[in-house]
This record gives structure tokens, C-alpha cells and sequence, in this order.
């Protein structure tokens, strides 16, 4: 177990050096053969690390009781700050853990064996850099599996940062564009930004409570075990009591615990590009598209839903941050679902879909409570909404990997990223059209499909909380079926392709290719049978059964009536719109010309943090303060020298050089001081 | 008796050296004299720390006879009239994290300066400064130790005035009196030290003895110690007395530059700590929030300032201003964590600076300029230098991995640790309330690190000319490789560079931490 | 009549006065030269004097004075060397138009 673990982490830095050092030396093809092997393998590893920790029964893994256990595979203490303070690098396998494993395995192998195809042109020509692209892949994986399995929260921040450089590298990929560069470096700062909220959270935490671990701040450790623990509210509230009992609990106007928490709820934020700080994530969307499915849909952007999650028992005791968190899911789920309906750019209008899911999430955690509720009539199950969070990250996970794929197969063949040269595709490129079907199916939760499950639990734990975001999310998610089938029928329906002189018919890409796609396209079917309820929960206590129906058994029916509902009315209404080219789309802009224009400008977030960024901070801090370094400062110091030069050009002219005015001078000094010393004596 | 000390040999080796160029016949001999002679340095700074992780237990005896100093020894120099100035060398941790560092610094310095003009002198007035280099870091007696401080200074006006690019005599000029005037107030605060080290009538200029005597009085403290910490701290670029910094850095050349940023800013630092606060603790503890503003004020202002300047090697030093403020910033803080942290980003700043002014010198050489407005691609042009660049950026904004990250979340987390325990004990909160404006200087760091890596190195290529250019040469290759692997090094196992240090900031042998709590 | 001390130092003094005087008035460095060297020769047969009439008994004031006369010579042969170079380099030795030195 503990090789497979370090293997996992090891196998994707190795193969970052190896094909980052020798990439330039070797043949296109071997490093992409390489690096997919490499993903191979981690992958074999992932899984088999994960079948054991869900099904081996070992009672490191799952206690008597069924509930499942948090158990630390390896912990090296890396630097020590004091005290017991230090931070470890390990491996911490829990439920979430095991599920993220096999997540981005999943993603990440997917996503390399796709690249290979798609980082060549039509004529198999290899895009410059290759060996790098797969170099920065594997620095990616390396660092977001550290992310996942890390066993304090500072071992989180440090591979926290490191998939934040990574995803820089692989946003600035083709960096002799400018736009790809800018991208970049707005997807670095606006996350260091946050970063430095979770910093400080971390700070404060880490303070008071004398712990990084996680194990210390939410679990307690299991009798006879070593290394294994059992999630416990009793810890968190230990957690809590220690800064009501400190000598500053309150901190203007709020708890101190509620800052800490807001404040790492910042780290996530900036990740998961939730709003006002979810401006880098549309733009990231300059990539190449695999990274765009791998990083900014399917892993490093739910790193901040997982940051929740792996905090919860310490949100549960803070319901001020939790309702924090709901506010701003929703806000962002209903802002990113309104702009995704007028976007021209199949990547952004996917981006702005991440964004939308994304914040279903942190609604979902949002909304958790310890407490017993209904939803219509039903009880709700307390653990409820973690649950069909960390199930909707993975049914996501999927269905967004497969509609970026499948995006970029289209980008790949089209050579643009907009809808307008596509159109009417569906006879050219029958796979990618049938699995871009299924995941927007699956996004708009269509029963069997995977984000139906997801979907509907989530509204169910929203109804549990508040029947206004319920609502209000049961809207969100009929516009998210509206926008992913306004977007299916731009690209393959609306009128018949046209193909220039010259050019070759669209068609379906190589194998490498399509193979991740439908591989995707059956996971995104089946994977809303996964029992998640038995596997992931909040504190491995199972809710549900663990059989291959138990899903549909414990569906809330009302719930799910009315979800399916909207998200079919949602569909039939973009058919009408879309299907056919007609001037129904028109007359709308026309009838809103406001809400369309500020949803297609995004709501002018970027020009506000443009004029922020630019006119503020460079224009009223930067140049004054570099200005009055230069002159003020600077100035002082020069003009002191200054003096000394004037004062002494002043004085110069007693050394003229003139032997005989030297000789009068003493002459007369002498003469002078005899007369002195004279004066003096008589 | 002399010679049985290993420490001397920092100062032997480089004078050996001296000589080695002075007889060198053609270029050939020169550099092989100094890579020898650098190799040499570092093979006996590995030494010394091999030593110090297996004590024999005489030495463990005698180290532990004098405040953890190893190697511990005293020659008298000079005692007429009472002086009492002996060459006492011992040295701790930190002085062998210095002592690798400079040494590792001589080395790749060396190696960027392959191709410099007129290499006999150039290499005698390098050499000479790192022996005064050396020699600071290696005595604890003020007399020697304020002797080797000017020893490493005054080199630096010739080498700036005769090897140095744009407005060099001025910058030669305006660097050299602003640390002779930081040197006026050093010299005074030492004199005054010295005059009130003993209360019996026996004045000693060892610092171990002073600080065991602990016989300064707290009102002459108060004058001394902004006198010595102002005299270091000059060096350091402390805010409002670093204007040196960026105009001299600029007309360096590569390797005074390497070595000024990387070591010689670094006994600012270090004499802060080593004469200021470990001789007058309670000046230290009462005066240090004056400090405390001046140097926060120089992370942000510092940070700031880069984020506008359009010269690679500006844009150095300003972010140069801001980490050494960052060191002079944990140091105040006078906390173990937080001092461990500041003796870390002294390394990983010298290293990583070192990195990137090579670099920037590497780049210069071939575009004759540095204006980042007038370059772009150069990923394309010249793909290993511009690596480097990134890797070079990466540390210098924090990445994990890599050296910086380690050095300002130790200062980080000692800092707020120290501005909490103050605020919960009533204690103010400006402690707190700067070290959260100091973290704040990640995120402007990340904006300029990666303002001059989209503009330097991505993007299209600006000018026709540079397309050219070729890429790194196996010496400059070698001496950025050795920076990068070390940065790399202290990144990835910063427990064992925190544990040689974190000796140094015991209470029991650091007064004014213990006075702290 | 007793020869006094006076005999020797109104001799010596007027030495001394013609030589500041042509010291200061000549332009000519040789000129200069001879000036000073007569002042250093007053001050000579001063210490003589003194020596002879004040400490019979000593010979401080003599080998004084021999150490000045060695180290006139000196200095006379290092200014000669000046001047030679100095008319050298300006083809006069016109003390006035040596201010290259200046500031």
C-alpha cells in the first residue's frame, strides 16, 4: 500500500524531469507514448489504491460499523516550524481522497492519451513542444494527486501553488501568442490573490489551534490503529471551543474561526473561480483544449470544493461561513449560467458552465447542516448535501471532461473556436456528435444520465436548507440545460455545413481521440449508479445502501420530477430556438438588448478589474510610488551630495596652486598667530 | 596553532588566490585560479557543515564553552593601550549557511565573468571582496569583523567604475558613499560598544564576551543600537537608505552584481542580528517597532516599485529592496521561527538573486539591452536562459519546491505567530497587522515576476536583430545550473538548512528573544 | 670685545628674511630653490648657535643639524628632479604656470 501510494506521487514527477530534461532530445512520438504510459501506470496504481480503501474491508479502511476511516499511508515531516508545527508531506486516504484518486487518474490518463492526437495537425505534424506539453501534464498530475491525498492543510497549500504554476504553464502553452500569455498570467494572480486569503486562513488557524493536520482539526484517532482516524464533530468542536475560549474569540464583528474559515473559503474561491474572483477561469480557456478539460473543468478547478470538503466538521460548527459559502455559490451559479447563454465561443460558453456547476457544489455544501429536515414531505438525510456535492464533483468530473474533449475535437477539425464555422456537423463527425449528446444530456440531468442523480440530490439537500435557493437553483439548472443544448444544436443542427473550396469535410478524429471520448460518454451513463451514498460521506457514515439501484431507490421523487421537468421544458425551448436556423434568437436579443448585452460582456467583471488592476493600482500606487522613489528618496540623497559638491566647489579656489599665494597666506597666518600668542603672553 | 584552525582557511584560500592571479600569465590561468580556488571554498564550507552535523567531542565541548561557536579561536592582533583587538573567529549555523552560500556565489560568479575585459584586475578586486567577505563571516570580533566589512566594500567602487555599463561612475560614486556612511554610524555604534563592553575597565571587542557581560546600559542601548542597526541595515537596503541599490545594480557588472546581491546584502543581515540585537536586546525589543514600520514599509514599497520599472535589472533590485526587507522584517521580529525564516530567505534571496542577475547579464551580453519593452520571444531565441528566467522567477515569487517559498512561509508563520502572541497579550498589533501587509507582498510579487516573464520571454519576438542571438555557452550553463540546483536543494529539503540555523536563535544563547516572550 | 650670541643670529636672521623674500618674490623656481635653501641654512646656524652658547656640553643641536644638511641635500636633488621635469613638460619653469595640480 504504502509503495503503491509513493508511487503515485513518484511515477508523474519522475516522468516531469525526465521528459522536461530529456524531452528536447527525444522523438515527438516516444514522449507522448512516455507520458501516457507513465499516467498508465499511476492510473493501475490509483485504482487499485482505491478498490482497497472502498472494498477491501481491512479495518484500516472501514470500522465495524460500516463507517468508513481516514488512514495515513505516509507522513515525512518536511520542515519544522515550531513546537509541533510543522508541516508533513503524506498520503491520507479517505473517502473523498480514494474518489479524487481515481478522478484525475481517470482525467488525466484520458487527457494524454487524447493529446497525443490532438497535438498534431491534419498532416501529423507535431505542435512545437510537445515533449513539454507532456511534461507540464505530469507536473500537473504530480501535483494535483499531492493536493488530494495531502494530509494538513499546508502540504494542500504547498501542491495548492504548485497547480496553480502548472496551470500557468499549461494556460501560457503556446506562449508566442499574447492573448495566451495575458491569460496566463491573469489566471496566476487573481489565484495568488486568493491564495493569499487562504494564507492567512491557515495563519490564523494554525495559530490557535497548534495544528496543520487535518487528522487533528476534524477526526479522532481509531483505538489499536495506528495512523488511522474516524471524522468526528466532537473534534471540530474542540476546534471551535479553543477560539471561544481564547483571549480574542471575536474578530470585527464575527468569530474568529468564521474569519479562518472565510479566509481558506477565499483560497477556494480563487480555484473554483467562483465569483468576483471567477474572472481568470473563461480566459484560462486560451490552453490547449485538452488542459482546459483536465485542469479547468474536471480537477484543479474543483480544488476549492474539495478544500470545503476536506475542512467540513470545522464548517458544520461555523454556520456563518457555510451560509457564506451558500450565498456565493448561488450568486455564481446564476451569474455563470445567464452569461453561458450568449457566449460565441464553444470553450468559454464551457467555461462559464464549469463556473455554473462548480458553484452547484459549493451550494450543495453550503446548504449542509447537522439538523434533520424535509424536503417536500421527504426527510433529508443530514449528511446529505456533502454527499451529493462530492458525487456531483465526480459525475462532473466525467460528462465536463467529455464535452471539453469532445470540444476540442471539434476545434481540432474546424480550426475555430466559435459555433458561427461549425453548424450542422452531426453527419461529418457522427462519434463526437452522439458523445457530445450524452454529456449534454448528462449536464442537464436527463434520467439515466449521470448528472441527474447528482443534480437531483443536491436540489433535495437545497430544499432540506431553504426552499429559496432550492428554487433558485431548480432555475439555475433549467438554464444549464437551456444553454448546453443551445450550444448542441448551434454546432451540429442549425443549418447544413458549408465547406469551402480547398478544404477537407470535417470528419471524425483518430483514434486516440475519439477512443477517450467514448470511454467518457459510457462513464457519464453509468456513473450516477454509483452508490455514493454508502462510499462518500462527511464522516464515513454510510446514508444509503451500497447496491447498483441503491441511487434510484433513495431518489426523492418530487424532487426529481421537477427537476426533470424544467430541465425538459429548458430543452424543448433551445430546440425551438436552435434546431432549425431561424430568427426566434434575434427577436430575443432584440426584446432584452440590456440583459443580452451585459450577459455577453459578462457583466463588464473584467473591464472593472482592469480599471482596477491598471488605473488604480499602477496608475495611483505603482508609478506614484516608483516616482517617489526616484525623486523624493532618490532626490534626497543626490541633493546631499549636492551640497557637499557646491560647498566644497565654494572653497576650491584657496587651492589654486599658486606657490606664492600659498606662501603669503602662511606668511601672514604665521605672522598673525605670533601677534595672537604675543597678545596673549603679555 | 594558527594554521590548526579550519576557519582561517576561508581567509588563506582567497588571499592564496590573490596571489594565483597576480602571477597568472593569460586569461586560461586567472579562471582557472579562481574556479580552483571557489571549488576549494566550497569543498571546505561542505566540510565544515559535514562537521558540524558530526562533532567530535572536543569540538562539541568547546562549542558549547562558547554560545555554540565551533571552531572557536583568538590571536591577539593588536593590544597596546588596551585595545585588546584580537582575530577571534568561531562560527554557528548561520555563519556556515553564509559561508556555503558566498562560496557558492564566488563560484558561479567566476563562471559568468568568463569573458570579462582586462580579467587580472578584474578578478584581484573580486577575490579581495570576497575575502572581506569571508572574513566578516567568519570572526566574531567587531575590530576584525568592522575591518573585513570595509574590506568587502571598497572593491565594489572600482569594480562598479571600471567594469560597469550606463551612468557607472555615478552609480559607483552614490553606492560607495551611501555604505561609507552607513559604515560612519557602524563605526560609532562599534566604538561605542566597545567603550561600555565590560563594566570592570576591561573592554574586549569579542562579541561572546560582550554579550556574556551584558554590562551596556539601557539608555546608551537606545543610541547604539539604531546607530549599528542603521550602519548594517544601509547594506541591507533598508527603506529610506536603499536608493544604492537599484542604480548600483544596474551598472554592475554580472558578477559584482551576483556577488553584491547575493552576499554582500547579506551582511546587512546578518551584522543586524549578529552585533545589533544580539548585544543590545532590550534596545532591540523596545526600538524594534520603528524598524518594524521601515522595513515593512520597504517589502510592499519595494514590491511596488518593481511593478512599473521597464530595466531587468531595476526591476532587480527593486524586488532585491523588497526580499532583503523581508529579512530585516523577520529579523525584528525577534522570534526563533520568524529569525530562522529570516536567515533562509537570506540564502534563498542570495541564491536565487545571484540566478537571476546572471541571467540578466547572460541576456544583456547578447541584446546590449534591458529594457523589457524592446524584447520579447526570447523563450524561442534563447530557450535555456529563458528557462532559467522562469525558474528563477518561480522561486522569487514563492513557489513550492523551490527556495523562496520555504523562507517566507517560515517568516510567515514566526511572524504571525509573534504578532498574535502580541496582540492577545495586549501587546499592540503592529506586529500583526505588518506581517499581514508583508504576505500581501506575494501577490504583488507574482505581478511583477510575471509582468517581465510575459514581456521578456513570451510573446512574439519584438526585434528581428535578436533572432540571431544564440543560446547559453557551457560555462554560463554551469554557472546558472549550479544556482538552480541549489535553489532546488534548500526548496525541496529546507528542514535540514532550518535545523543548521535555528540553533543560533536558542533563548538561552539570543537574549533578546528571550526577552520577547 | 666678547662675541656674543647676536653676532651669529642678526647674520642668520637676515639669512633667513632674504630668503623668504626671494622665495616670495622670485618666480623662478631655481630662484625659489636657492631662497629656501638659504632658509634652511639660517635655521641651521641657528641651532649651531644655540647649541654652542645654551648647552656647551651637548652635541643635540650639531647633529641636528648635520641630519637637516643630509636631508636638504635630499630634497634639493628630488626638486631639481622637478623641476627638470617640469621644464620638460612646459619648456619654463615659471612657478606661475605650474597649476595643473590645482583643486
Amino acid at each position: 500500500m504504502a509503495t503503491s501510494a509513493i508511487l503515485i506521487l513518484a511515477i508523474p514527477l519522475l516522468m516531469f524531469l525526465f521528459l522536461g530534461l530529456t524531452g528536447k532530445y527525444m522523438p515527438h512520438r516516444y514522449a507522448g507514448i512516455l507520458g501516457t504510459l507513465g499516467m498508465g501506470i499511476t492510473l493501475i496504481l490509483a485504482y487499485t489504491v482505491a478498490f482497497q480503501y472502498f472494498f477491501s474491508g481491512n479495518p484500516e479502511f472501514i470500522d465495524a460499523d460500516g463507517n468508513r476511516l481516514q488512514h495515513i499511508v505516509f507522513n515525512y515531516e518536511w520542515l519544522n516550524f515550531y513546537d509541533n508545527l510543522s508541516i508533513h508531506l503524506g498520503f491520507l486516504l479517505d473517502p473523498i481522497s480514494a474518489m479524487m484518486l481515481v478522478v484525475i487518474t481517470t482525467i488525466s490518463f484520458m487527457v494524454h492519451l487524447y493529446s497525443n492526437g490532438y497535438m498534431r495537425d491534419h498532416h501529423g505534424v507535431w505542435e512545437t513542444g510537445f515533449q513539454r506539453f507532456y511534461a507540464f501534464l505530469s507536473l500537473f498530475s504530480f501535483s494535483m494527486l499531492g493536493l488530494v491525498v495531502a494530509t494538513n492543510i499546508f502540504q494542500m497549500y504547498i501542491f495548492w501553488e504548485l497547480v496553480g504554476a502548472s496551470s500557468y504553464l499549461l494556460i501560457g502553452f503556446y506562449y508566442t501568442k499574447p492573448s495566451a500569455v495575458s491569460a496566463s498570467k491573469k489566471a496566476f494572480i487573481v489565484t495568488r490573490f486568493a491564495d493569499l486569503g487562504f494564507l492567512i486562513g491557515i495563519l490564523v488557524l494554525s495559530f490557535y489551534t497548534g495544528f496543520f493536520d487535518f487528522t487533528a482539526l476534524t477526526s479522532v484517532p481509531v483505538d489499536g490503529l495506528a495512523d488511522t482516524y474516524s471524522v468526528s464533530a466532537g473534534t471540530a468542536e474542540g476546534i471551535r471551543s479553543i477560539f471561544e475560549n481564547s483571549a480574542a474569540p471575536m474578530f470585527m464583528g464575527a468569530s474568529v474561526l468564521t474569519w479562518a474559515l472565510v479566509l481558506i473559503f477565499m483560497g477556494g474561491m480563487g480555484k473554483s473561480a467562483m465569483m468576483p474572483l471567477h474572472i481568470w477561469l473563461p480566459d484560462a480557456m486560451e490552453g490547449p483544449t485538452p488542459v482546459s478539460a483536465l485542469i479547468h473543468a474536471a480537477t484543479m478547478v474543483v480544488a476549492g470544493v474539495y478544500l470545503v470538503a476536506r475542512l467540513f466538521p470545522l464548517y458544520l460548527m461555523e454556520t456563518a461561513a457555510l451560509d457564506i459559502i451558500t450565498v456565493v455559490g448561488a450568486l455564481t451559479a446564476l451569474y455563470a449560467a445567464m452569461v453561458a447563454c450568449t457566449q460565441i465561443d464553444i470553450k468559454r460558453v464551457l467555461a462559464f458552465s464549469t463556473i455554473s456547476q462548480i458553484a452547484f457544489m459549493m451550494v450543495s455544501l453550503g446548504v449542509t447542516r447537522i439538523d434533520h429536515s424535509t424536503a417536500l414531505g421527504h426527510e433529508v438525510h443530514e449528511g446529505l448535501g456533502y454527499m451529493a456535492s462530492m458525487f456531483h464533483l465526480f459525475t462532473h468530473a466525467m460528462f465536463k471532461a467529455l464535452l471539453f474533449l469532445g470540444a476540442g475535437a471539434l476545434i481540432h477539425a474546424i480550426g475555430s473556436n466559435d459555433y458561427t464555422a461549425m453548424h450542422g456537423l452531426r453527419k461529418y463527425m457522427p462519434v463526437t456528435h452522439i458523445t457530445f449528446l450524452v454529456g449534454c444530456l448528462a449536464i442537464a440531468g436527463i434520467i439515466p444520465f449521470a448528472g441527474f442523480f447528482s443534480k437531483d440530490e443536491i436540489l433535495t439537500a437545497c430544499f432540506g436548507h431553504s426552499a429559496v435557493w432550492a428554487i433558485w437553483m431548480a432555475l439555475v439548472a433549467g438554464l444549464t440545460a437551456f444553454y448546453m443544448f443551445r450550444l448542441y444544436f448551434l454546432i451540429f443542427w442549425w443549418k447544413e455545413h458549408k465547406i469551402h473550396e480547398g478544404h477537407h469535410a470535417p470528419h471524425d478524429q483518430p483514434w486516440t481521440m475519439t477512443l477517450p471520448l467514448v470511454i467518457l460518454a459510457v462513464v457519464s451513463v453509468i456513473a450516477g449508479f454509483v452508490p455514493f451514498g454508502s462510499l462518500v460521506t462527511w464522516n464515513g457514515h454510510p446514508i444509503t445502501g451500497d447496491g447498483f439501484l441503491a441511487n434510484l431507490q433513495n431518489l426523492n421523487w418530487g424532487v426529481a420530477a421537477m427537476s426533470l421537468a424544467i430541465a425538459v421544458i429548458a430543452i424543448i425551448i433551445a430546440t425551438v430556438m436552435y434546431k432549425k436556423e431561424n430568427t426566434i434568437p434575434e427577436k430575443m436579443r432584440a426584446a432584452l438588448p440590456n440583459l443580452w448585452r451585459w450577459c455577453h460582456h459578462r457583466f463588464y467583471w473584467d473591464e472593472l478589474y482592469q480599471f482596477i488592476t491598471h488605473r488604480i493600482i499602477f496608475g495611483l500606487v505603482c508609478r506614484p510610488i516608483a516616482w517617489f522613489d526616484r525623486h523624493i528618496i532618490d532626490g534626497t540623497m543626490d541633493a546631499l551630495a549636492d551640497v557637499t559638491n557646491k560647498t566644497s566647489c565654494a572653497i576650491r579656489g584657496f587651492q589654486s596652486g599658486n606657490v606664492h599665494m600659498y606662501v603669503w597666506i602662511y606668511l601672514i597666518g604665521a605672522v598673525l598667530l605670533g601677534a595672537v600668542t604675543m597678545i596673549c603672553v603679555l | 596553532m594558527l594554521f590548526q584552525n579550519i576557519l582561517i582557511y576561508f581567509v588563506l584560500i582567497p588571499l592564496i588566490m590573490l596571489g594565483g592571479v597576480a602571477l597568472s600569465r593569460n586569461i586560461k590561468q586567472i579562471r582557472a585560479v579562481a574556479v580552483i580556488g571557489s571549488t576549494a571554498l566550497i569543498a571546505l564550507s561542505v566540510y565544515l557543515i559535514y562537521q558540524w552535523l558530526n562533532p567530535t567531542p572536543e569540538a562539541a565541548e568547546l562549542a558549547a564553552a562558547h554560545d555554540g561557536m565551533y571552531h572557536y579561536a583568538s590571536w591577539k592582533w593588536f593590544s597596546a593601550q588596551g585595545l585588546n583587538i584580537n582575530l577571534t573567529v568561531g562560527v554557528d549555523g548561520v555563519s556556515i549557511a553564509m559561508l556555503l552560500l558566498s562560496s557558492i556565489i564566488l563560484f558561479t560568479g567566476s563562471f559568468a565573468s568568463w569573458t570579462i575585459q582586462q580579467p587580472k584586475a578584474f578578478f584581484l578586486w573580486l577575490i579581495l571582496l570576497s575575502t572581506g567577505v569571508f572574513g566578516f563571516f567568519i570572526t566574531i570580533d567587531l575590530f576584525t569583523m568592522f575591518m573585513f566589512y570595509e574590506v568587502a566594500l571598497i572593491p565594489m567602487y572600482l569594480l562598479i567604475g571600471v567594469w560597469g555599463s550606463g551612468k557607472k561612475n555615478y552609480s559607483a560614486m552614490k553606492l560607495t558613499l551611501m555604505l561609507m556612511g552607513g559604515s560612519a554610524f557602524l563605526m560609532l555604534g562599534l566604538i561605542g560598544i566597545y567603550y561600555h563592553s565590560s563594566a570592570d575597565g576591561h573592554y574586549t571587542w569579542n562579541l561572546l564576551e560582550i554579550a556574556g557581560n551584558n554590562s551596556i546600559s539601557t539608555g546608551w542601548q537606545y543610541f547604539l543600537f539604531p546607530m549599528t542597526f542603521v550602519g548594517f541595515g544601509v547594506l541591507g537596503a533598508m527603506f529610506p537608505f536603499h536608493t544604492w541599490s537599484p542604480d548600483g545594480h544596474a551598472s554592475a557588472p554580472t558578477a559584482v552584481s551576483m556577488l553584491h546581491a547575493g552576499v554582500l546584502m547579506k551582511l546587512g543581515g546578518y551584522g543586524c542580528f549578529r552585533v545589533a540585537m544580539y548585544l543590545m536586546p532590550q534596545a532591540a525589543n523596545d526600538l524594534a517597532w520603528i524598524f518594524l514600520i521601515l522595513t515593512g514599509i520597504s517589502v510592499v514599497y519595494g514590491a511596488f516599485s518593481a511593478c512599473v520599472q521597464t530595466d531587468l535589472k531595476y526591476i532587480n533590485a527593486y524586488s532585491s529592496v523588497s526580499h532583503c526587507g523581508l529579512v530585516l522584517f523577520a529579523i525584528l521580529m525577534i522570534n526563533t521561527t520568524a529569525m530562522t525564516g529570516a536567515i533562509m530567505q537570506m540564502l534563498s534571496h542570495g541564491l536565487m538573486t545571484a540566478l537571476f542577475f546572471a541571467l540578466i547579464g547572460m541576456i544583456y551580453g547578447r541584446t546590449h539591452t534591458r529594457d523589457i519593452t524592446k524584447m520579447g520571444g526570447m523563450m524561442k531565441i534563447m530557450p535555456y536562459l529563458a528557462v532559467g528566467y522562469v525558474i528563477a522567477g518561480m522561486a522569487s515569487l514563492g513557489l513550492p519546491g523551490l527556495s523562496g517559498f520555504v523562507a517566507e512561509m517560515t517568516i510567515f508563520v514566526g511572524s504571525f505567530q509573534q504578532g498574535m502572541t502580541d496582540y492577545l497579550a495586549g501587546g499592540g498589533s503592529l506586529r500583526l497587522v505588518f506581517t499581514v501587509i508583508a504576505c500581501c507582498s506575494i501577490v504583488i510579487t507574482a505581478v511583477y515576476i510575471l509582468r517581465v516573464v510575459g514581456k521578456l520571454l513570451f510573446g512574439p519576438v519584438q526585434d528581428k536583430h535578436h533572432l540571431e542571438l544564440t543560446d547559453a555557452t557551457w560555462w554560463e550553463r554551469l554557472s546558472t545550473a549550479t544556482l538552480i540546483i541549489c535553489v532546488a536543494a534548500i526548496g525541496c529539503f529546507p528542514n535540514f538548512f532550518e535545523n543548521l540555523i535555528r540553533d543560533t536563535f536558542d533563548p538561552e544563547i539570543f537574549r533578546a528573544i528571550a526577552m520577547n516572550f | 670685545m666678547e662675541i656674543n650670541a647676536l653676532y651669529y643670529l642678526i647674520p642668520s636672521l637676515i639669512m633667513f628674511a632674504c630668503g623668504v623674500y626671494g622665495f616670495i618674490t622670485r618666480r623662478n623656481m631655481i630662484a625659489m630653490l636657492i631662497s629656501l635653501e638659504l632658509m634652511l641654512n639660517s635655521v641651521d646656524m641657528n641651532f649651531v648657535v644655540f647649541n654652542r652658547f645654551l648647552f656647551p656640553g651637548q652635541m643635540e643641536g650639531m647633529f641636528f643639524t648635520l641630519f637637516a644638511i643630509a636631508i636638504a641635500a635630499a630634497e634639493t636633488a628630488l626638486a631639481i628632479a622637478i623641476v627638470v621635469n617640469v621644464y620638460r613638460a612646459n619648456n619654463d619653469i615659471d612657478v606661475r604656470d605650474i597649476c595643473k595640480m590645482k583643486f
